[in-house]
């Protein structure tokens, strides 16, 4: 039996919604397909009797600014996102977190939406929108609402849409201000599957010496991807010095749940790698945002 | 749908679950796009849509509707102009494109199946970066693998493609150092013959090719470790529509068993008989389309009495560990006995203990295991296979069939790799079992999951090493013991396990060693040839004792290996006296030199090693790291080796040379061109290589072992001399003049002045009733076998390596900056391909060091998939410094000795030895892990 019956390519986003509603059997919208197709061939997802392809759909493939939000199609593929000026310039995380995605080929096809729905906990897409605040917007028959990232995501590989009725059609997220800036980063190991050890995505808002605000994204800390809601309670009006990132890194230790995943790596070392990743996302976002508020601090 | 593929408009119908890949080449024809691993890992199936490099494996047929899609087959008519390449490659070049021509012309072809993805990848590259930068192509081809690995080559190739593009003119040869001592042809820089087929998608492997009438076969796997067959039932299986014959072990009309060496190795395993690996097949089907067979095997229903696995070698030998074969779990005790180690022990001033383990590793060729078996009207069956031994397929093919030998043609086709792997039969006997009983033509082919589940794999080892030496650094005993985990078969696993056993002490004279191998019967997947062949493991843990005895003593780590190291007059741990032939010491001081010149240091030997931070980022160190190693060329141990190989003068003036040896990427159809050409003082294009045809090809060997160039290269050389006299000697009777005075010159025979063109003695040479061709089949010089204290082997060749690595204090994380290869290869024949194995076999090297783990547990295979197996990309090349060191073997053809194997022995260990040198911690077990360097790195702090 093949493994989907139909594919089809609609044009509008009504269309497509329809075509999900009305499919005989099981249908999925896909945009890149690089871990559903996978999924499907290797068994791992049943057989489906309509793929819902969204990559022709103006809604999906916008990337523009809307207002005072920056707007990226949920089908826009990784590629265009790592050389967008306008993802580099308000959203340099995500630009750095789109890079790491797959490979060259894949980067071509695969797509953001596709990574937030595959609701990995260490998804690179995922923890950089968390940290920078995203917000997912979702149509359905009726429209179009908006959700915090974060509601997308039941667990381990389990999106809280309705694969039927709800399609996501991209994601909003803040313009970046003076002052304002974020990286990604993460570690690899060269064994075994090209999945982040651990990666984090940091935020922050700088005033002189001090972090004004900040948000921290970190996979795999439990779940779901996490925002690191207490070390950002504690960092934040802090100045960033060696003092406050010590104790702050004792903060997210307490708050997150690392776990050893047998052949990649024990709780132990990603515990020692949080430690690494906070001080350089963070020497990172605070030197870029420095740049972009003239003010220079190093430590 | 309606779409435009290679320039062309295209209206086709877009099919229920298929891949652009699978519409591309089942449909269309274009076979040049290849899947190696259809999971989006390997990228050889990348094809440019609108513009951009995608995976067709993982690209729905439908989603191309109103797109631009090239292929391979298109690039060329993508040149911007038809540069007119240099005149002597004009005619071979001519309508490539640049990116074609400098692939060519750089070596950066090797097997070939990798090439179409590296294209099209770099076409896309160069059409929006016209100008790339080294780090731009790495970046664009990251995910596009080579497992021969010729990165270094790809990126010099498009380099000097882009280079061309932008200013118009022909695509610049690159500068490869000759042979030493070059002749005409020998030692100098040549194309490989199939070179340019391989860049259009021309090139015709297993799976390109299709019959009337081809069934699809697939096989059903026992999916558990150990167990016994209790109810197999094929009944549903039988009656699904499309199925046409379902087969179980009481099919099989012949022998049940094979193997390579030992006849262990179940074809089916039948009802109350014993899997003894995941892979093991009890069921085999053939059927329409491979969708319905694999359907099938869904339909096959099979009962096992669970047994409890036995997951290592050390537990295998166990006293009361239960038996995997009839005859025990010990498949070899290999003993090497030299002097008294006891002795040698008391009379040491220190002595050093340490076990280190190595890890399964696959051979992840990218073209995974195809066998297409056909039965010919005269009642014969024809197997169409990517084989690394023709000749052994064909006896193990006709075994089970019942049939003699002459019945089975065995027609080899281009393979995608092998590095070993393509040893054992694989699907050939179920192809073959399934053509019979359907009368029909069958494809077997494996996709990635079942290529990694089932063939051997690199052994596991366990090595424990005890050094007993004087302080001033002289070795005097050493005690090996190693335990090799074979797996569920034998495979080679009693000869690599040999080679690792006879190669434990190093490259070094001392007078007192024990030896002692268990290779060992497990329920993991068997183990057999790749590449080192044994020694890459031995090597890992002998150079990494050397640098600990080394360090214990205060010594520098060159001069310890220069005071031990073999030498012209030694005898080896086997009682070998080297008569000639060893360049270890050469070796050693061309690498130190290098790398003396690059550290500008002045030569101080505690400054060559010292551990260095990084400008800027304290927490990176680097350190260079040492090893040395020696491999033999040829079976040896008292094993016949020998080669045939034929040669034929046609009438336009070409010649051929024929021989079943096994082309796999890397480069004997060269090497082979190259001698004939060499010994008719004649161009090499005008000669031609047809390989791995048992109709029509003498049996040159299994290709392993480094051998072919050493006997198949003698076999042809002594062919075309033998061809070469019987030429002379007709024209000398037709001039009267006295054979030695006829000279071949550039396509011509010259006598006394006058001038013939050579096809025309074709003619002359019929006239006389001979015909125009010369077989000649050559024993290697004979050997002894181990513990008899002759000569173990007819030649080795030796290598020294530098690497430096950085280490991420950290984090672990470590990378290989620059490696320098000296490699003793007798002479070098063909300088291009022997740049392409060195390069290759240092990348390969540093994936056994940092990359590469077949991981499996209570038996069964975690690393299915290419997603959990790595294998390095470009992105981890390191740049590499080739030196080639000279030291001819007097029986070798022009003095050469192997080569594909030694290149890639000493670099794991020189990495875990730089890693030492930069962060102190000493590593013993493979590959390397970066937690447990971080970890060790705060203990120690």
């Amino acid at each position: 039996m093949p493994v989907w019956e139909k594919y089809i390519l609609p044009a509008s986003l009504q269309e497509a919604l329809e075509a999900a509603a009305s499919a005989p059997g099981t249908a999925r919208f896909i945009a890149g397909g690089t871990d559903l197709l996978l999924d499907l061939q290797q068994g791992r997802h049943p057989p489906v009797h309509t793929l819902i392809d969204i990559t022709a759909l103006a809604e999906t493939t916008a990337l523009e600014i809307r207002s005072d939000e920056l707007f990226i199609g949920a089908a826009v593929p990784l590629s265009r996102i790592v050389q967008s000026p306008l993802v580099i310039e308000h959203a340099q995380a995500l630009a750095e977190a789109s890079a790491l995605i797959g490979g060259p080929q894949v980067r071509n096809t695969a797509s953001l939406g596709g990574n937030v729905c595959h609701a990995l906990p260490a998804a690179d897409g995922a923890i950089a929108l968390l940290a920078l605040d995203a917000s997912a917007e979702i149509a359905d028959r009726r429209g179009c609402r908006r959700a915090p990232l974060g509601e997308l995501f039941l667990g381990p590989g389990r999106s809280a849409l309705d694969p039927r009725a709800e399609l996501l059609t991209g994601f909003y997220l803040p313009l970046k201000s003076s002052g304002q800036a974020s990286a990604h980063r993460r570690v690899m190991r060269p064994q075994g599957v090209a999945i982040a050890i651990l990666n984090m995505a940091i935020w922050l808002a700088r005033h002189d010496d001090l972090i004004q605000d900040i948000r921290i994204a970190v996979g795999p800390a439990g779940p779901k991807p996490l925002r690191a809601v207490q070390t950002e309670g504690f960092l934040r009006g802090k100045p960033y010095r060696k003092e406050t990132i010590a104790p702050g890194l004792d903060v997210l230790l307490a708050e997150t749940h690392f776990r050893t995943s047998p052949h990649r790596a024990t709780a132990e070392y990603r515990r020692r790698l949080a430690g690494v990743l906070l001080e350089d996302a963070l020497q990172a976002a605070w030197q870029r945002a420095g740049e972009s508020s003239e003010h220079q601090t190093v430590i | 749908m309606e779409l435009k593929i290679n320039g062309k408009h295209v209206s086709i119908e877009p099919e229920s679950g298929e891949m652009l890949v699978d519409l591309l080449r089942e449909r269309l024809g274009l076979t040049g796009v290849k899947v190696g691993c259809n999971e989006s890992e390997c990228g050889a199936c990348t094809v440019i849509v609108n513009g951009e490099p995608v995976l067709s494996c993982t690209y729905p047929s439908a989603k191309a509707a109103g797109k631009d899609v090239w292929t391979i087959e298109g690039l060329a008519s993508l040149s911007p102009v038809h540069l007119p390449a240099s005149v002597e490659q004009e005619d071979l070049l001519r309508g490539l494109h640049p990116l074609q021509q400098a692939f060519v012309l750089y070596g950066a072809v090797q097997c070939g199946f990798c090439i179409p993805g590296q294209l099209m990848t770099a076409h896309a590259l160069l059409s929006r970066n016209p100008n790339p930068t080294q780090a731009d192509i790495r970046y664009a081809l990251k995910d596009t693998l080579c497992r021969c690995a010729g990165y270094p080559t790809i990126e010099r190739a498009v380099l000097a493609a882009a280079e061309s593009l932008r200013s118009g003119k022909p695509v610049q040869p690159p500068e490869i150092p000759a042979s030493h001592t070059p002749l005409e042809v020998i030692g100098t820089v040549q194309i490989r013959p199939d070179a340019v087929e391989k860049v259009t998608g021309e090139a015709i492997y297993t799976d390109d090719l299709k019959f009337p009438g081809m069934l699809h076969g697939r096989v059903k796997r026992a999916g558990i470790p150990h167990g016994i067959v209790r109810r197999l039932d094929v009944s549903k299986a039988r009656a699904l529509s499309g199925v046409v014959a379902v087969l179980t072990a009481e099919d099989i009309p012949g022998e049940r068993y094979h193997g390579l060496v030992i006849f262990d190795w179940p074809t089916l395993v039948g009802v109350g008989e014993r899997v003894r690996y995941v892979g093991d097949s009890v069921a085999i089907v053939a059927a329409e389309s491979r969708e319905i067979a694999s359907q099938a095997l869904e339909l096959i229903e099979v009962e096992y009495e669970p047994l409890e696995p036995i997951c290592d070698p050390v537990a295998a030998r166990s006293p009361d560990a239960p038996a995997i074969h009839p005859q025990g779990n010990l498949l070899k005790h290999i003993k090497v006995r030299k002097g008294d180690v006891e002795q040698g022990f008391a009379e040491s001033e220190i002595i050093l203990e340490h076990t280190f383990h190595t890890a399964f590793t696959d051979h992840a060729f990218i073209e995974p295991e195809c066998s297409i078996a056909r039965p010919t009207e005269d009642g014969r069956m024809e197997v169409y296979v990517g084989s690394q031994i023709p000749y052994a397929d064909r006896n193990q093919v006709a075994r089970a069939l019942g049939w003699p030998e002459e019945r089975v043609r065995v027609i080899g086709q281009l393979m995608g790799g092998g590095f070993g792997g393509k040893e054992d039969v694989m699907g050939q006997i179920h192809a073959a079992l399934l053509a019979n009983a359907t009368g029909r033509p069958v494809k077997l082919l494996f996709d990635r999951h079942e290529s990694l589940l089932v063939h051997p794999k690199r052994h596991a080892t366990q090595i424990r090493v005890k050094m007993g030496a004087k302080r001033d650094g002289t070795l005097v005993a050493v005690e090996t013991e190693l335990y090799g985990d074979t797996g569920a078969y034998a495979s080679l696993g009693e000869k690599v396990m040999t080679r690792a056993t006879t190669h434990s002490t190093g490259p070094y004279e001392m007078p007192h060693v024990r030896a002692d191998c268990y290779a060992m019967y497990t329920n993991n997947p068997p183990a057999g040839a790749f590449r080192g062949f044994g020694v890459t493991q031995s090597a890992f843990a002998i150079e990494s004792m050397m640098d600990m005895l080394a360090e214990k003593l205060g010594l520098d780590r060159v001069e310890i290996r220069r005071k031990n190291a073999l030498k012209v007059g030694s005898v080896t741990n086997t009682g070998q006296f080297l008569d000639e032939s060893v360049g270890l010491k050469e070796c050693i001081d061309q690498v130190i030199a290098e790398m003396d010149r690059l550290i500008g240091q002045g030569g101080d030997p505690a400054a060559r090693f010292a551990s260095r931070s990084v400008p800027g980022a304290p927490h990176l160190r680097r350190a260079w790291g040492f090893a040395v190693a020696f491999k033999n060329t040829g079976l040896g141990g008292g094993a016949p080796d020998k080669a045939g190989a034929e040669v034929e003068l046609f009438a336009d003036g070409s010649l051929e040379v024929r021989t079943s040896s096994a082309e796999l990427g890397q480069g004997l159809v060269t090497v082979l061109r190259m001698i004939v050409a060499q010994e008719f003082n004649q161009s090499p294009s005008k000669v031609k290589v047809l390989v791995m045809d048992t109709d029509l090809t003498p049996d040159g060997g299994p290709t392993t072992a480094s051998r072919q160039t050493y006997v198949t290269g003698n076999a042809a050389l002594y062919a075309a001399r033998t061809l070469r006299q019987a030429i002379a000697s007709t024209l000398a009777e037709k001039y009267d003049v006295p054979p030695e005075q006829v000279r071949f010159v550039e396509g011509l025979a010259q006598v006394n002045g006058f001038s013939l063109p050579l096809g025309e003695v074709v003619a002359e040479m019929r006239a006389e009733g001979r015909e125009p061709r010369a077989l000649y089949e050559y024993w290697a010089p004979a050997t002894s076998p181990l513990g008899t204290g002759g000569k173990m082997h007819f030649a080795y060749s030796f290598a020294a390596q530098a690497a430096e690595v950085e280490v991420n204090t950290r984090t672990g994380e470590t990378r290989v900056l620059r490696v320098i290869a000296a490699n003793d290869v007798g002479r070098a024949l063909n300088p291009l391909g022997l740049q392409g194995q060195v390069e290759g076999g240092v990348v390969m090297g540093m994936g056994n060091a940092l990359t590469e783990h077949f991981v499996v547990e209570n038996g069964r295979v975690f690393t299915d998939r290419m997603a959990r197996y790595r294998i390095p990309s470009i992105i981890q090349t390191p740049e590499i410094i080739s030196l080639v060191v000279e030291h001819p073997t007097a029986e070798g053809p022009y003095g050469a000795k192997g080569v594909g194997e030694i290149v890639s022995i000493p670099t794991t260990p020189a990495i875990t030895n730089a890693i030492y040198n930069a962060v102190g911690v000493r590593i013993d077990s493979l590959p390397v892990d970066q937690e447990k360097i971080l970890l060790a790195l705060e203990s120690s702090r």
